[in-house]
């Protein structure tokens, strides 16, 4: 079995073509990046905006109660409901677009939300005494303080959406999810494995390209990493702690840090 | 409406799927997660190397683990093991962080006046760290709940039945009530879980005030 | 000059923060408002430069009321340095210090070199410079605080107390450096603190508030302390005021003792006297020893260091502790090079300041600007 598997691996017909291996791969990262992208539009400066401001906090709960809800089943009723109304190929495309960008709002909102709402209160404080005005706090203080948390809600957004994307070929959208449900449907045991292992090889290698980011952006001042003596004195908040043990019920909303991999629920 | 009455029973036999496929990994990923844990916080050089393996688990999607995990354990592609042990890995990955950190939140002089009146090993952290770190190790087996209902219902597309079939079927057969009757039950689901923990929780933990929602 | 003319704050669910208060806080003094938690002083800081906006009253610097001003442009002007710092974590230490001077488009070089001037004024090292906050102790997060509040050269500087979350011996060297850099460069100052004796360590005048967010008392820390308004304000100012306000008493002069000095190494035989005090080259005073209990040359093991040593031209303060805290009873006096000048005893102290009035008259009174209704 594990032979089969690897020969189809490794055999040239399997990454030829238009709809071999190779555009496959292209095409479930392209699906992704989309989702992520669209996502991030609406979800940072939305962050941004309520971290900065304390208003409308609740959309974050509201957003992260969301997860709760099952992604197939969101998924097959978006299709259901947009799809006949869409005409040609985005038929397909734009219902698991748009169910993928549904999905990964709340990790990158509360991501971005934390990380605003993580920044020391008495760094906002001198920033705004010694005259910076709102654009400039959010650019020069909120933002990179944020940053550790907001690149670890996106982190998880990604990992997020290659994960449902391979569902959404149940709906029709191409990419990786293809081998999956074509090879189940067949009985073709061997290509579906392959392509989950693919798939999966797929997120651990995003999800390491995204930690390296992360490492090369955020400041070493926030990560300990500088080398020298550190003060015990309030550290910074680590990035990505414990839950929370506050929430009180699921739709009250769930703990909103994005720790790795707390955050990452119910994409799969 | 009328598609939930008339398949009531259906419904109900799904869900009762949905807990065990559910709930089962629930338990198992505690049992397995409180040991391993309590040696990432003994023993700190294990933290790391555990934190960034559950973390790497943690990144494969579902639907490939469900169909990766006959080939490592031997089993047949529709069998529910597959499913129980994907799950319970998913929860494992969710946990361990959870029950170290958990554990670290015990404040230090507690564990000190612990070990000045005696206790040791195993009996301090049964005793002492275990009781006073319920409270993270819930919230994170509140998060592992929801997250395993949702990931659950993905099952249905290799041909596990639960309330995942409500959706596929749904989807196949063009009825939107199903597929809402199966978003819903999911939900209500989820939130059972969540109120279940929450309740032992309080139970397990007396001394702490019932908290009013979130700040 | 600041001044605050009828400020009230009062927050919505009906909290009066601060009660109409006036007060001026003179061109290049330092004044210092203090008072328990509670009693508005903060928030009375924090609304000269608008980060709290009164409900009430003006609030003018050099005559021009600040609601006219551009709030961030008027701030770009204060220094503003705060209790934990609020360094930015993500920015080193030059990078923190350049803040205000960036803001304001300076040009990059001229940050950075004003930024390692600053840091050499406060008393970092030039290494520090490239570290990030985290890396440093409270102490010298407290200074580079300081140090940023300066980068502009801003004429005004607001201190919601910047030393108290470092400990005593830390934040006794962050005032001395605070005073000596004060003493250079001139500022107008409102400084914050719950701390009476920082208050009158480093006020010119000192404020303080009761709770409510009303001003007990204004004047300079020697009348504080021997005039306190009220029992409020005695109550607040503590026990051992009398004492302490021997520190605004400058020494008359001194009815000195000579006293018989030797050298680390000289024997001791021959001296009758209990104790002797030993001195190095220059005639620095290094400790006390007893003649009748060690024998050959003095070592420095020997020496008795528990004596506190006083300027001759500082307070009475000094002087009466020299007297009280020296092993031999007698107060080693020294002149402002260090060098031994003579010995002094506690009950001549003592008639000296007997012999002093008490300050009558409040200094307060002396600016111009001072406020005629303040309850004294």
């Amino acid at each position: 079995m594990i032979a089969s598997v690897l020969d189809w691996l490794t055999s040239s017909a399997t990454w030829a073509g238009d709809t071999g291996l190779g555009a496959r791969i292209v095409q479930h990262l392209w699906y992704s990046l989309l989702a992520v992208a669209i996502a991030a539009v609406i979800a940072v400066p939305l962050g941004l905006w309520i971290g900065h401001t304390g208003r409308a906090k609740s959309l974050v709960s509201v957003a992260n109660s969301l997860r709760a809800v099952p992604t197939l089943g969101l998924l097959f009723a978006v299709a259901l409901y947009l799809g006949p109304k869409i005409e040609g190929n985005l038929a397909f495309l734009v219902p698991s677009i748009v169910v993928l960008v549904i999905l990964v709002i709340p990790p990158i909102l509360s991501g971005v939300y934390a990380g605003v709402e993580a920044v020391d209160p008495a760094s906002r404080d001198a920033a705004r005494g010694m005259g910076m005005r709102g654009m400039e706090i959010v650019r020069q203080v909120e933002i990179p303080n944020a940053l550790p948390l907001m690149l670890s809600g996106l982190r998880s957004a990604f990992l997020q959406v290659i994960a449902t994307a391979t569902v959404a070929a149940y709906v029709g959208l191409g990419g990786l999810g293809r081998y999956l449900q074509d090879g189940i449907a067949t009985n073709d045991y061997v290509s579906a494995a392959g392509g989950a292992i693919v798939v999966s090889v797929l997120a651990l290698i995003v999800d390491g390209v995204l930690a390296v980011v992360q490492r090369l952006v955020v400041s070493p001042g926030l990560t300990g990493r500088s080398g020298g003596t550190r003060s015990s004195r309030r550290g910074m908040s680590g990035t990505g702690e414990a839950v929370a043990p506050e929430s009180e019920s699921l739709l009250a909303g769930q703990p909103d840090r994005p720790s790795q991999p707390a955050a990452r629920s119910a994409a799969h | 409406m009328t598609w939930v009455s008339d398949h009531w029973n259906e419904i109900f036999t799904l869900a009762r799927s949905h807990v065990w496929l559910s709930g089962l990994p629930l338990i198992l990923g505690l049992v397995i997660a409180l040991p391993l844990g309590w040696a990432a916080r003994r023993w700190s050089r294990i933290y790391p190397v555990l934190i960034s393996t559950s973390g790497l688990l943690y990144t494969i999607p579902s639907l490939a683990l469900f169909i990766i995990m006959p080939i490592i354990l031997g089993t047949q592609v529709l069998d529910p093991v597959n499913v129980v042990v994907a799950m319970t890995i998913y929860t494992v990955a969710l946990l361990v962080r959870t029950v170290a950190d958990g554990l670290g939140s015990v404040p230090d002089h507690v564990l000190q006046a612990a070990r000045a009146m005696g206790y040791g090993g195993l009996r301090r952290f049964v005793g002492v760290e275990l009781p006073l770190a319920v409270p993270v190790i819930a919230a994170g087996l509140r998060v592992a709940a929801v997250s395993n209902v949702s990931i659950v219902s993905v099952a249905s597309l290799v041909g596990i039945s639960q309330l995942g079939n409500l959706m596929t079927d749904g989807y196949a057969r063009l009825i939107y009530s199903e597929i809402i009757a199966g978003l819903v039950a999911c939900v209500v689901l989820a939130l059972v879980f969540d109120g279940l923990i929450l309740l032992a929780q309080r139970l397990l933990t007396p001394w702490l005030p019932a908290q009013g929602g979130r700040a | 000059m600041i001044r605050f003319d009828g400020v009230t704050k009062q927050y919505p669910d009906g909290t009066v923060a601060v009660d109409d208060l006036t007060l001026t806080a003179p061109t290049g003094k330092i004044t210092v408002l203090v008072g328990p938690s509670g009693c508005g002083k903060t928030t009375s800081l924090r609304m000269i430069n608008r980060m709290i906006e009164p409900t009430r009253g003006t609030i003018s610097l050099d005559g021009q009321d600040t609601a006219r001003m551009n709030e961030a442009e008027m701030r770009r002007g204060i220094g503003y340095v705060i209790q934990h710092a609020g360094l930015f974590p993500h920015r080193t230490v030059l990078d923190n210090v350049g803040t205000v001077p960036r803001l304001l488009g300076w040009d990059k070089k001229e940050i950075r070199e004003r930024s390692r001037e600053l840091l050499d004024r406060v008393g970092l090292a030039p290494e520090l410079a490239d570290r990030y906050p985290s890396q440093l102790s409270g102490g010298q997060q407290q200074r580079v605080g300081v140090a940023r509040a300066l980068a502009a050269d801003p004429p005004v500087m607001l201190m919601d107390e910047p030393f108290s979350a470092v400990d005593p011996v830390v934040r006794d060297q962050l005032q001395d450096v605070f005073l000596d850099l004060q003493g250079e460069l001139g500022k107008t100052i409102v400084f914050v603190t719950h701390d009476i004796d920082e208050a009158i360590k480093l006020g010119d005048q000192v404020a303080v508030l009761r709770v409510g967010g009303k001003l007990a008392q204004i004047s300079d820390p020697a009348y504080l302390l021997a005039h306190p308004s009220d029992d409020f304000v005695a109550d607040f100012v503590g026990r051992d005021r009398g004492y302490r306000s021997l520190q605004f008493q400058p020494s008359p002069k001194l009815p000195l003792a000579h006293e018989r000095t030797l050298l680390v190494g000289e024997s001791t035989d021959g001296m009758s006297s209990a104790w002797a005090l030993v001195v190095d080259n220059e005639r620095r005073p290094l400790g006390w020893v007893e003649p009748s209990r060690v024998e050959g040359p003095v070592t420095t093991e020997m020496l008795h260091r528990g004596g506190t040593v006083a300027r001759a031209s500082g307070s009475l303060r000094g002087v009466l502790d020299a007297a009280l805290s020296s092993p031999a009873r007698r107060g080693v006096i020294v002149d402002d090079s260090g060098s031994l000048v003579g010995t002094v005893r506690a009950h001549e102290v003592l008639s000296l300041i007997e012999s002093v009035d008490r300050p009558d008259e409040d200094l307060a009174d002396a600016f111009a600007e001072s406020e005629p209704e303040t309850s004294r």
